[in-house]
Parts: C-alpha cells; sequence; structure tokens
C-alpha cells in the first residue's frame, strides 16, 4: 500500500505538494470511514422502519417490500454499504431522500449557499470583534474595559446559542416580539435573489452565532497577548526603541495571533458542515437545518450526506490550517 | 577627569507584584565613562538587571516606582519622557540580554530585525538599511552575511544567536551598550568568543560597555571598573585591579572564592555563599548580608552600612562596618587558601551565634 503510493507520491516534487498529496490521500480514507461509522450507527439504533416510512401511511405489506428491494435494504449491510459508496464515487450520486424523493446531492449543493453565508457572516463578525476585544483587555489588563469584557465574554460563552436566540426572537421579531424590530424565522433570501432581504434575515443570525465565538477568542487573544508582551523578543523590541504600536502590533500581536490562525480554521470548517442550532432556531435552509430534519426523519441518505459533507470541511480545514500555520511561522516544516 | 557618559545617581527602583512591593533597587549610584567597561556583578535577584532595564525606561510598563537620578549626556533618564526615552534605546544606549533565541523574534528574519532597528532612528531607504545590516553581520563575525540576513534566528547556532543581537545593537553606533549577562546561556567555548568579540568590537567603536555578570571571571579581563551589587543596592566598587588585588567586602570575598582560580593553591576548595539573598518585599535597614556573613563578630553596626570610600583610596568604595586592619587580615588568609571559617577563626572571630548571644 504505502509502496505503490510512495512512487507517484515521489515524482509531485517539493516536500510541501508531496505533504498536501498525502493528506488529501489520508483525507479519502477517513471520508470513508466516517461514512461507514455513519451508516453503523443508523443501522443499530431503532429508528423505525424506513422501507414503512418511504412507502407512506396505509401501504400494504406488499408495497412495503417491494419499497425495500427497491431501496436495496433486503440486502446484508455490507452490500448496502458498498452500493452506497460506489455510487458517491462513480456518480457523485448521494442517494434520494426517503422523505420525498429528492436528489440528496442537489439537496446539499442547494442548501449550501445559505449555511456559507451564514458562516462567512459570522466568522468575520467573532474574528474582528474577538481579536479586537482580546488585545485591548491584554494592553489593559484589570481595567475597567478589561473586567467588562471578560465578564460579557463569560457570559457569551455561558449563554446557548438556542436560548439566545428564542429570547432574541420573543422580544424583537416582527410578528411576536415585544418590539418589532428584527424579520422573522425563514426569511432567508439567497443573495443573488434579493442582497437586501438576504442581509437583514441573517444580521440577528450572524450576531447570535457569532457571540459565543468572539467571547472564546476574546479570551484567546487576550491570554496569549499577556503571555507574549512578557516575552523577551518583545523586551528587544522595546529595546531597540520601537513605537509602542509598532512593539505592540509587529511584535506581541504577530506572535500570539498564530493559536488563533487554527482555531479560526478549524470553527469555520465545523460550521460549513452546517450551524445546526442557528440554522435550526431561524429556519434558515441551510445543511444544518437539513440534518436535522433528517435526523428527525430517520433519513438515511440525507443523514449520510450531510455527515460526509461535514467531516470533508472539517478535514479540509485542518489541511489548510496546517499549511497556513507553516506560511506563518517560518519554524514549521511540512514533510 | 572627564564627565561622564552616565551618571545614576541614589537610583530606587519598587515593583508591584501580588506579594507586595519589590524594592529590587536601593539607592545605587555609578558611572561609566566613554569608551570605558563597567563591570555590573551580583547573584540573580542582585538588582543589576533591574537596574539596567530601569535606566532605559523598560521598568515603566510594569508599573514601576523610580527615583533618583540617570543623568545621560546632560539629561535626566528618569523624567525623561516615554517618546525622548525610545529615541535614546537602541540608538544611543543598546541593549543585549542573556537568552539569544528567546530575544530574536521568532517570525522574522534577521536582516528585517536588524534594519527594523535602523529605520527607526535613521532615515534611510530599505536598501540602505539592508546594506548595513549585511556590514554588521560582517563585522560580528557571521560568515556569508549577504546570504544569512535572509535567514531566520532558528536557522542559526546560539553563539551566532548572539552574535546577531549584537549586531542589531550596533546598528546605530551606540554610546553605552549594556550587556546583561550575554555569555550565560552560552556553551563555554562560545562565551569566549563572544567575549573577545565584545571586547574587540568596544575597543574598534570606542563605545562604553556595561556588563552584567554574575561571573567575576567574566569581567575580570575586559572591565575597567567593577560594581559588586547585593540586594539592589552596591556593595562594593574598585577599579578591575584593586578590586581583584585588595577585594574589601565579605561578599566580593564570597564570590571570588566560589570561582575557580589559577592563582591560589591547587588543593584549594571552592567555597560557595551559603543561604541566600534576603527577600526585597520586606527591607530590615540593617546590613542586607549580615545573614550570610561568616565574618559577623561584634563590628557590624545597628544600621545598614553606607558605601565609604576606604582610606587613601577615593575610587575604591565599600559598605561594611569591618575595621580596615580586621580586613585586610582575612583577605591575607582567604588568599592564602584558608576557607571562610579558618579565616574568621584567624582573626579572632569564633561564630557568628556567640557573636549575637
Amino acid at each position: 500500500m504505502t509502496r505503490s503510493l510512495a512512487s507517484p507520491l515521489r515524482a509531485l516534487g517539493s516536500p510541501t505538494s508531496r505533504y498536501i498529496a498525502r493528506r488529501l490521500v489520508w483525507m479519502v480514507f477517513l471520508l470513508l470511514v466516517v461514512s461507514l461509522v455513519a451508516f453503523l450507527i443508523f443501522y443499530a439504533l431503532p429508528s423505525g422502519d424506513p422501507a414503512a416510512q418511504r412507502a407512506g401511511k396505509g401501504a400494504d405489506e406488499a408495497q412495503i417490500e417491494r419499497v425495500r428491494h427497491m431501496l436495496y435494504l433486503d440486502r446484508p449491510l455490507y452490500e448496502q454499504y458498498f452500493h452506497y459508496i460506489k455510487q458517491v464515487v462513480l456518480h457523485f450520486d448521494f442517494g434520494f431522500s426517503y422523505s420525498n424523493n429528492a436528489d440528496v446531492a442537489d439537496q446539499l449543493t442547494s442548501r449550501l449557499p445559505a449555511t456559507i453565508s451564514l458562516a462567512l457572516g459570522a466568522a468575520v463578525i467573532w474574528l474582528v470583534v474577538g481579536v479586537a476585544i482580546g488585545i485591548l483587555s491584554a494592553l489593559r489588563p484589570r481595567s475597567l474595559f478589561d473586567r467588562i469584557a471578560m465578564g460579557g465574554a463569560l457570559l457569551g460563552i455561558s449563554a446557548p446559542v438556542y436560548w439566545l436566540a428564542l429570547v432574541v426572537l420573543a422580544l424583537l421579531s416582527q410578528s411576536y416580539g415585544v418590539i418589532h424590530l428584527i424579520p422573522n424565522t425563514g426569511s432567508y433570501k439567497p443573495l443573488t435573489q434579493d442582497p437586501g432581504a438576504w442581509f437583514t434575515s441573517l444580521l440577528v443570525p450572524w450576531i447570535i452565532l457569532s457571540l459565543s465565538f468572539a467571547a472564546i477568542y476574546a479570551r484567546l487573544m487576550r491570554a496569549n497577548l499577556l503571555e507574549t508582551l512578557d516575552q523577551d523578543f518583545v523586551r528587544t523590541a522595546e529595546a531597540k526603541g520601537l513605537s509602542r504600536r509598532r512593539v505592540v502590533m509587529r511584535h506581541a500581536v504577530r506572535a500570539a495571533i498564530t493559536p488563533i490562525v487554527t482555531a479560526f480554521g478549524l470553527d469555520l470548517g465545523i460550521l460549513l458542515g452546517g450551524a445546526v442550532l442557528t440554522e435550526s432556531v431561524f429556519n434558515i435552509p441551510g445543511i444544518g437545518r437539513l440534518s436535522y430534519d433528517a435526523i428527525q426523519d430517520s433519513n438515511l441518505p440525507v443523514i449520510q450526506g450531510t455527515v460526509l459533507f461535514a467531516a470533508f470541511f472539517i478535514i479540509i480545514a485542518n489541511i489548510l490550517v496546517d499549511i497556513v500555520y507553516a506560511v506563518i511561522d517560518p519554524r514549521v516544516r511540512l514533510a | 577627569m572627564t564627565e561622564p557618559l552616565l551618571d545614576v545617581r541614589d537610583l530606587r527602583t519598587a515593583i508591584p507584584t501580588e506579594d507586595g512591593d519589590v524594592h529590587a533597587v536601593n539607592g545605587v549610584s555609578f558611572t561609566v565613562e566613554p569608551g570605558k567597561v563597567l563591570g555590573v556583578v551580583g547573584e540573580s535577584g542582585s538588582g543589576k538587571s533591574v537596574t539596567m532595564l530601569t535606566l532605559m525606561g523598560l521598568t515603566r510598563r510594569a508599573g514601576a516606582q523610580v527615583s533618583g537620578e540617570v543623568l545621560f549626556g546632560g539629561r535626566d533618564l528618569v523624567t525623561a519622557s516615554d517618546r525622548e526615552l525610545q529615541r535614546i534605546r537602541g540608538n544611543e544606549i543598546a541593549m543585549i540580554f542573556q537568552d539569544p533565541l528567546s530575544s530574536l523574534h521568532p517570525f522574522y528574519r534577521v536582516g528585517a530585525q536588524i534594519t527594523e532597528g535602523i529605520r527607526a532612528h535613521r532615515d534611510v531607504t530599505k536598501k540602505q538599511a539592508r546594506a548595513r545590516a549585511i556590514e554588521l553581520l560582517g563585522l560580528v563575525g557571521i560568515p556569508k552575511p549577504e546570504q544569512r540576513v535572509d535567514d531566520y534566528p532558528h536557522e542559526f547556532s546560539g553563539g551566532m544567536r548572539q552574535r546577531v543581537m549584537i549586531a542589531m545593537a550596533l546598528a546605530n553606533d551606540p554610546k553605552l551598550l549594556i550587556a546583561d549577562e550575554p555569555t550565560t546561556a552560552l556553551d563555554v567555548t562560545v562565551q569566549a568568543q563572544i567575549l573577545a568579540l565584545l571586547e574587540r568590537l568596544q575597543q574598534e567603536l570606542g563605545m562604553a560597555v556595561v556588563m552584567i555578570t554574575h561571573d567575576l571571571g567574566v569581567v575580570a579581563e575586559i572591565a575597567d571598573d567593577i560594581v559588586v551589587m547585593y540586594a539592589g543596592r552596591v556593595v562594593e566598587q574598585a577599579p578591575v585591579e584593586q578590586l581583584f588585588r585588595q577585594p574589601r567586602h565579605p561578599y566580593t570575598w564570597g564570590l571570588l572564592r566560589s570561582i575557580p582560580r589559577l592563582d591560589l593553591p591547587r588543593d584549594v576548595d571552592l567555597v560557595p555563599i551559603e543561604g541566600r539573598p534576603p527577600s526585597l518585599i520586606h527591607l530590615t535597614g540593617r546590613c542586607s548580608f549580615q545573614p550570610r556573613c561568616p565574618y559577623v563578630g561584634g563590628c557590624c553596626g545597628e544600621q545598614d552600612p553606607t558605601l565609604d570610600a576606604v582610606a587613601g583610596n577615593e575610587q575604591h568604595r565599600v559598605r561594611c562596618d569591618m575595621p580596615e586592619e580586621r580586613r585586610a587580615r582575612v583577605w591575607d588568609a582567604l588568599s592564602a587558601g584558608r576557607s571562610p571559617s579558618e579565616a574568621a577563626a584567624a582573626v579572632g572571630i569564633t561564630s557568628a551565634e556567640e557573636d549575637a548571644a
């Protein structure tokens, strides 16, 4: 196995491209494992009879058996699994939804823009807000600003998204809030269709989703920067006669922010696989909402599809983070 | 006598901590003449580094309370604004530190770190600054400087990193270089190379150097004058040859007996100084070395002794109440290879406990 892989990899040239190629091979293997685990969990858990569900209410035994045969559900488990993998690999065919017969691949791709919109928007907010608050707190530790910011961060980390979202909706939503300020749930419009509605419908979800991340990032940034400010190389920068601003930004923050980059890549990767809670509460038609519904309905093909999608994003994010890390920290070499 | 380049007068630094204010520097005075080398010697925690960081203004951010005067080129650095100090740091006064790896930024090429310091003080183009950086790397003995200028600190060995630090410090032709234990983190053979380099550069460039060390051997050859510090104070100061020929303070004796020397008989054991330096949070107001001193024998006063010139020598000062005649006899015994307790007995000091009773 390693021999047959090694020779084409060597032909790829630089250590970095060999490294990336190796990681991509690993990704395929990991995705196979993930799909197998999801498959086994689905069959191990009591989830009702998918064939009966698919056949609909009032279907007789014969009809259910026909459906069972059609969905390969009467085959041994390993055959079902190999059939599924074959279809995915050869035809990018993730099967059809048990609940509405829709093509799962189409469903996933059509719901991806909403998830990307939600995740990227929230990511920008939490990165900017979290890093800025973390830096300001670290520069004046135990000041009033620091105490308020870190107290707020603790609240932000402690408040669950679904609770916070429901409270905000109950207070502010257009049709049943105390003040009618923000759009109702389910008002999402694609960016290409109506940019204004896209923005207003996502603004509150962005803020709610980014809150706990911003809190975590602010605390992480503060702790890292406080530690870095005590480092010898920061003292060297001061001894060179650089301005305070340059000492802090070019020397201390530059070193303190590298772990943030890692965390950011991974968090974004996880969210691209679907922000289940936020999408569900605000009824945003993304991957997260899709997987939530699929789990409710024991809808195996859709569950499998969303799980593989999420795993794909997380693995890709991991690879990207490692590559980016080697770029921003010259001591790291990919090999 | 020439005008001193640096004139530190009664400098005091207290740094607030959770356990209370640490009085790291308690009335330190010394001068550095232009082009001369001053060795500042003492154990860890004797206040030597904090003294130097304070005079560069680098303890300000820790909220240090500073009093006294630090006169440099007619300005008082204690009262100077942050901006003024920023202009002086890395320009007229440069500093190198103990651990060259942690003192260099891990993410920037050494050339960039040197040019940054040049461009902070000089209005030169990037190209000129880079040419100067290569010149400096060559000056401090780094082979192929035009290639190494683009390497990162982790691509250099420990000794080469310290050379990079020295190159960075010399970038703007400082009048004063403060070297804070520049060889402590290095291998012994590399230590000698770095010391030789500093000595050569000091002579070629004619700058004044303050060399901080815990090892008298390090400064014996290159220093003109020595200041011995203990518990945030100067306990003895003298021109180097006087200090080695006739040291006057029991702490200096202890330092000398704790390093290997070729001028003593070969079977003489090294003697560590017993005990640990006192807490600098609660000062007693008495001689701070008394608890560790093997020669306490009825001559100690109630008050902390003052730093006084020894009879007939204005340049040699010592902070100890021991009578001059007894001092001479103790040192004679010690330099003949006797142990501290034997030397104490020789002058009639039986033991510290009896004296206290």
